[in-house]
């Protein structure tokens, strides 16, 4: 894989200068959705824990960084690690309910979805955040405030982020808590057996997930330069988060990034043509489609299959 | 100071008496069985030892200490591994990968551990399938892999739930054989769980029976064969 993987690189690095406006916003958001199914991926694909209310944490760490950085002029360079440290706090709060108490399955679900529906009221009807038309970042085109005249910056900013989150599930997969979360997912008594601590593990799971994923709430403020708590906090944005991860294939490492690849295009597309043709939403029921295909069909995401096939390739050339 | 300690150890599932008032012994390096007829408290007895489940009334002690509060994983950490009756492989895994997961609760280091599952593997007779996923395994394959997980957390107390039941002759053969080795070259304590007595009469030192929850008989493998009321639990009582 190194050499795909290095070519791979090398084009997405000079890509920008060859890109119009409009599919230079796609890369970006390709990336960056890629970065947070990645964050995703840490719990739900490797842990097998499904959060369902990961825009909570999205949500949190872009209101953090903005209010910081509104009231007190702060960096959102800083703010962005304050930010993920506030989503990590709140991963640690549902980690410690849910585990604790030994949710599983639905029930987790459930209570992932029922923080981030607690963290959007409570944002929508907090004065100082905005309220429900929440805060609206003036431009300044100020690096150091995370502003920048040309997209291209937001770009590297998010291939980054994509690189690093790869590189940290690539760390975890060879540490003890990435062999122990991986057990924990496939059966969860078997791993206390053999000295898993649970709890623990799933606990480090979220709070990592959590902060990675606050982090990536920075970059969601500033790049669109306005938070709604109806956005930031909602359903629609936890479902982008996980769809990918699960296209592409969850628990591997090049499953959310396969899946942002296929589904931000896909979703582009039918943006343009269902749009034009005045039937706006239908993109909506192509990607619940799509989603029901990949489970009926392709249950591991399309990753697996993906390498199965290269692999044949490459024994059949020798 | 024996290695474990059961005194008098309850259990209650609603209305029925699982365990009711048992107590046993292990030393340290002795192969006890445990048996009886089916629903007499066996699998629930190594739950309440290995911390799967916590007794209603009576205490577990694991080389001296009470084992209270303490969940599987801590107890594993102290020495204290086990098989379970219906094997748990991680389905979605590889051998290798199966087998590190024990062998991590000794060290942190991921090579190291890596390294010392691949003895473990080779012990149980696994090396051929080391690569390939747990759910690809034939049950006795499974049987052994459950083994070699437990092994591989270097356990001073193991407890074997009939990691023979549903293996061939041949199969068992080859069970028995990785036990003896088990025994000779790691210094093992056992405490296993079985239904084949050829196995049990020639590999334990000491037997105790269990019946209704209760403890029905204790002693070597000769002395409870020729125990009446174990005769009558396992055949029923003869009508006048």
């Amino acid at each position: 894989m190194r050499w795909p993987g290095l070519t791979a690189l090398l084009i997405l690095l000079v890509l920008p200068h060859f890109l119009g406006s409009y599919l230079l916003t796609v890369f970006i958001f390709i990336f960056f959705y890629a970065y947070l199914g990645q964050a995703w991926n840490l719990l739900g694909g490797y842990g097998g824990q499904i959060s369902l209310g990961h825009a909570a944490f999205v949500g949190v760490g872009a209101y953090t960084t903005t209010y910081l950085a509104m009231t007190y002029g702060l960096s959102p360079w800083i703010g962005m690690l304050i930010g993920g440290a506030a989503a990590a706090l709140l991963g640690a709060v549902i980690g410690y309910l849910g585990f604790r108490f030994g949710l599983r399955g639905f029930y987790f679900i459930l209570l992932t979805v029922a923080v981030a529906e607690i963290c959007r009221l409570v944002v929508a009807h907090t004065d100082a955040l905005g309220g429900a038309l929440g805060l609206f970042i003036t431009y300044t085109g100020d690096p150091w405030q995370f502003q920048f005249s040309d997209n291209r910056y937001y770009y590297y900013i998010a291939l980054g982020l994509m690189l690093a989150s790869m590189g940290t599930v690539a760390a975890v997969e060879r540490t003890r808590l990435g062999a122990y979360l991986v057990a924990v997912r496939e059966d969860e008594d078997a791993s206390e057996a053999l000295g898993v601590n649970t709890f623990r593990t799933k606990l480090a799971a979220i709070v990592l997930s959590a902060f990675l994923t606050g982090v990536g709430g920075t970059f969601y403020a500033n790049y669109l330069f306005s938070l709604q708590p109806n956005t930031a906090f909602g359903i629609p944005l936890s479902v982008e988060i996980i769809l990918r991860p699960i296209v592409g294939g969850a628990g591997t490492l090049m499953g959310p990034i396969l899946g942002s690849f296929i589904l931000s295009p896909l979703a582009e597309v039918s943006r343009i043509y269902f749009a034009r043709g005045g039937l706006s939403g239908t993109h909506l029921i192509v990607y619940g489609l799509l989603l029901i295909t990949v489970v009926l069909f392709l249950p591991r995401g399309a990753y697996p299959h993906l390498r199965r096939a290269l692999e044949r390739r490459r024994a059949h050339h020798g | 100071m024996p290695l474990l300690e059961v005194v008098d150890v309850q259990k209650r599932f609603g209305g029925l008496r699982a365990v009711a008032g048992t107590s046993l012994t292990v030393e340290a390096g002795e192969i006890v069985g445990l048996i009886g007829p089916n629903g007499a408290g066996k699998t629930t007895l190594f739950h309440l030892i290995s911390g799967f489940l916590t007794p209603d009334a009576g205490g577990v002690r694991f080389s001296g200490e009470p084992t209270l509060g303490l969940r599987p994983h801590a107890l594993c950490q102290r020495g204290l591994a086990r098989t379970f009756q219906i094997v748990k492989p991680f389905h979605g895994l590889t051998v290798l990968e199966n087998v590190r997961v024990g062998a991590l609760a000794r060290t942190p280091g991921f090579a190291e551990a890596t390294a010392r599952a691949r003895e473990v593997i080779a012990f149980a007779g696994l090396e051929a399938k080391t690569d390939q996923l747990a759910r690809a395994l034939t049950l006795a394959e499974r049987k052994r892999l459950e083994l070699a997980r437990a092994l591989a957390t270097e356990p001073r107390l193991l407890l074997l739930d009939e990691v023979m039941a549903g293996l061939t002759v041949g199969e068992a053969q080859e069970m028995v054989e990785i036990l003896g080795v088990l025994r000779r070259e790691f210094s093992l304590t056992l405490l296993v769980i079985e239904h084949v007595m050829k196995v049990v009469m020639t590999m334990c030192d000491r037997i105790v029976v269990l019946d209704h929850g209760e403890k029905l008989a204790e002693g070597t493998p000769a002395m409870v064969a020729g125990h009446r009321a174990v005769i009558d639990a396992y055949l029923g009582v003869a009508s006048a």
